[in-house]
């Protein structure tokens, strides 16, 4: 079992609220949390400028791979078309997937929250009587706290994708949910690997990658179980489809004697031809690439004939309020998304918040487009404030998914179900104000008049506003007394 | 094989009762910025697109035999896979055995298959040859014997000129390790087994499987690679570090 170190974000990086469900209580720990961790990352502009450094290359790399596209635009709409018709008919989709999965050997199992996911797969370990775990990069065992629970149940986990082991030997959660350690320097890596392997310290990146990967050579072929999640999962030929660059989820896939596929319900596709489509706009999208390196199919345990591959394969099919989201017409589209990280390369508040300070399994735009739905709107509202709704997250996404309209339908929602007395307060006045020509007037002299105290006095309602902004300053005359003076010139 | 738990059962139900209420409520259309809404099927119908219809606005996978090789062989080099055009299977075996020389391989992994038989006779009597096919399923010590080898060689169903890819298959190209295992994998095919696309892939595997699907289908696309640390790109995250791709005819 790996120890990892010790980190303050282990154990409050989730903040309030149980993965399943409203919480009860303080509804504004998150937030306040929130703003705290935003003003810290804004701050450090070592780190702001490392992650923008880490980003660069993948702008050069995904705009020269998006112009071999004949038709980036098109393929967009195909892409959408394709999930747009596979989340619409869930409820037909799914029962075929599983039909045909279980035809091919594998056993499905259906997990409606986290805790019952969680259930399935330690039930699975101890029928199978598994010492050792291996896992390859999967989100969804993020979102359900997987590695804790097996954990504290005794078997020994290891993560096999390069990014997530550094970030589960440094007791973090992913910064990224595509690139996990984007925000980690070599140097730390190096501290890190010297510290919990033993390795000589070195700056080499190529160096520091084989000393994981001879590491966990041995662990593949030791591991009982292989844990992984699923990209896609394709309805008419009962296979899911894995997309991967290191090679770590074809061997967690491969060598162990069971494999265990969690998946979110929203990840099924109806036909195989989807994936000619999807598979190569994921990459694109997602690194930059014109394919990721292995994108494997499996569609169940090794056949006869075949001469390795695991005796069993399950796949827990996790609902964990994707229906809630689903029920929502308006924003069922947020459940096309194929997780390529895009909105999060391209969003100006990731850039600057970093990926820590969101607080969710998902980060990024997209993260708070749906964590609301996922967590409650009650305790994540917060982060559908913190865009600047420019929609550069809704031109990157290859699914052509409105996460910038779904931010500002979050803040809409929230304001039905939790209004602002404050806000509202403030609306009302100012439309008595506006509605009343000679109140506007007189609102407008006595604003000519105290801004310029109000710079000098940085009243404490203002003080926060004014930290990073100044007051602009006071016009000697109104626009309307503006307007009547050069009407008469004229 | 075990049951699944007790309970299992309603939450399935309930799951799938979730889902049909929720679809009780139909979405909006998405909105579709290009000509493709005209390739969506009947009006009120669900919009499902052909996947033949989104293929000319994916990236090209070339018309005649020759562009696809050419696009083929571009994009491996990119992929920094190292491509040799051979006239014949000779050419073939000598490749393998400069290779096998040069590098010192001690031992080498390969599968049955008529591409890959021939290729073993010209080996180095100092390389040890092991036989991915032969050692019998469940046998732990399998696995070990495939970490040890230096090289692996296998056949493929088929080479995607689109985006450089080789797909292979656990029915016929060694199982699921020998292709990721072992250090350097060397993939031998033909030249009438590049094809245009991805889809055009697919189509392929489903008719070369027929409803018998092998339990893993890969797409192998350039050496493993990671870009974990700093986005640097660094080759041989934990499958081969060199992909040689071996195309003869």
């Amino acid at each position: 079992m790996i120890a990892p170190d010790p980190s303050p974000r282990t154990a409050s990086h989730d903040g309030p609220g149980p993965d399943d469900g409203d919480s009860p209580g303080d509804h504004a720990a998150a937030k306040r949390r929130f703003l705290r961790d935003a003003a810290a990352s804004v701050r450090d502009t070592d780190h702001r400028a490392f992650v923008r450094r880490a980003l660069g290359g993948y702008y050069a790399t995904r705009d020269a791979q998006k112009a071999r596209y004949r038709d980036w635009e098109q393929a967009r709409d195909a892409a959408s078309l394709a999930k747009w018709s596979a989340v619409n008919r869930l409820d037909e989709l799914l029962p075929r997937f599983e039909a045909a999965f279980t035809a091919n050997g594998g056993v499905i199992h259906w997990a409606r929250d986290a805790d019952e996911a969680r259930r399935i797969v330690l039930d699975l370990l101890r029928a199978v009587r598994a010492r050792a775990v291996i896992k390859s990069k999967c989100m969804t065992s993020e979102e359900i706290h997987l590695n804790a629970a097996m954990e504290a149940d005794g078997y020994g986990v290891v993560e096999s994708d390069l990014g997530e082991f550094i970030q589960q030997l440094r007791g973090e959660p992913p910064y990224h949910f595509v690139f996990p350690c984007m925000h980690v320097r070599r140097g730390e890596i190096s501290d890190l690997f010297t510290r919990h392997l033993g390795s000589p310290p070195t700056d080499d990146p190529e160096e520091l990658t084989m000393i994981a990967r001879r590491h966990m050579r041995r662990l593949y072929v030791e591991a009982d179980v292989g844990i992984t999640g699923a990209n896609f999962l394709v309805a008419e030929t009962g296979q899911i489809s894995i997309t991967e660059n290191e090679g770590n989820a074809r061997l967690t896939a491969g060598l162990p004697r069971v494999h265990i596929a969690i998946a979110g319900i929203e990840k099924v596709v109806e036909r195989l031809d989807d994936l000619a489509v999807l598979l190569p706009m994921l990459a694109t999208a997602g690194t930059g690439q014109p394919l990721t390196c292995y994108n494997t199919l499996y569609s169940g345990p090794r056949r006869a004939g075949e001469c390795d591959g695991p005796e069993e394969m399950h796949v827990v099919l996790l609902d964990n309020r994707r229906s809630a989201i689903l029920a929502d017409p308006e924003q069922r589209d947020s459940l096309h998304c194929i997780r390529c990280g895009a909105c999060l390369n391209v969003c100006p508040i990731f850039k600057n918040v970093g990926g820590f300070t969101y607080g969710t399994t998902y980060q990024g735009p997209i993260g708070s487009v749906i964590t609301p739905h996922l967590r409650g709107l009650a305790d994540w509202n917060h982060l559908s404030g913190a865009s600047s709704l420019c929609g550069a997250c809704t031109d990157a996404c290859p699914v052509r998914i409105d996460i910038h309209h779904h931010l500002l339908h979050n803040r809409r929602n929230a304001a039905r179900t939790a209004p602002n007395r404050w806000e509202r307060l403030g609306h009302r006045l100012f439309a008595a104000v506006a509605t009343r020509p000679w109140l506007f007037a007189l609102a407008g002299r006595i604003g000519r008049f105290t801004l310029p105290v109000a710079r000098w006095l940085r009243p404490p309602l203002l003080a926060q506003w004014l930290e990073s902004r100044d007051l602009p300053a006071a016009p000697r005359h109104s626009f309307r007394s503006q307007w009547r003076s050069r009407r008469r010139g004229a | 094989m075990t049951n699944p738990p007790a309970g299992a059962r309603s939450a399935r139900d309930t799951i799938l009762a979730r889902v049909r209420e929720a679809l009780a409520l139909p979405a909006p259309r998405p909105h579709l910025h290009h000509h493709a809404a005209e390739a969506v099927t009947a009006p009120g119908a669900l919009p499902i697109l052909a996947a033949e219809t989104a293929r000319p606005w994916l990236p090209d996978g070339g018309d005649t035999p020759a562009e696809r090789m050419n696009i083929l062989v571009e994009n491996l080099g990119k992929l920094r896979a190292v491509v040799h055009r051979l006239p014949d299977m000779t050419a073939a075996a000598e490749l393998v055995f400069a290779l096998a020389r040069e590098r010192d391989w001690r031992r080498v992994a390969w599968h049955r298959h008529p591409l890959v038989e021939p290729l073993l006779a010209g080996l180095p009597c100092a390389t040890h040859c092991v036989d991915a096919s032969a050692v019998p399923p469940g046998d732990g010590s399998a696995k070990d014997a495939l970490e040890s080898c230096d090289a692996g060689i296998t056949a493929c169903d088929a080479l995607v000129a689109q985006t450089g890819s080789i797909l292979v298959s656990s029915a016929t190209c060694g199982g699921r390790g020998l292709s990721v295992l072992p250090h350097v994998h060397v993939v031998i095919a033909t030249h009438d087994q590049v094809v245009g696309t991805l889809g055009d892939a697919l189509d392929d595997a489903r008719q070369r499987h027929a409803g018998r699907w092998p339990s893993m289908l890969s797409f192998i696309t350039g050496p493993s690679r990671t870009g974990d640390i700093e986005r640097i790109l660094v080759l041989g995250a934990h499958g081969p570090r060199e992909l040689i791709v071996a195309i003869v005819g």
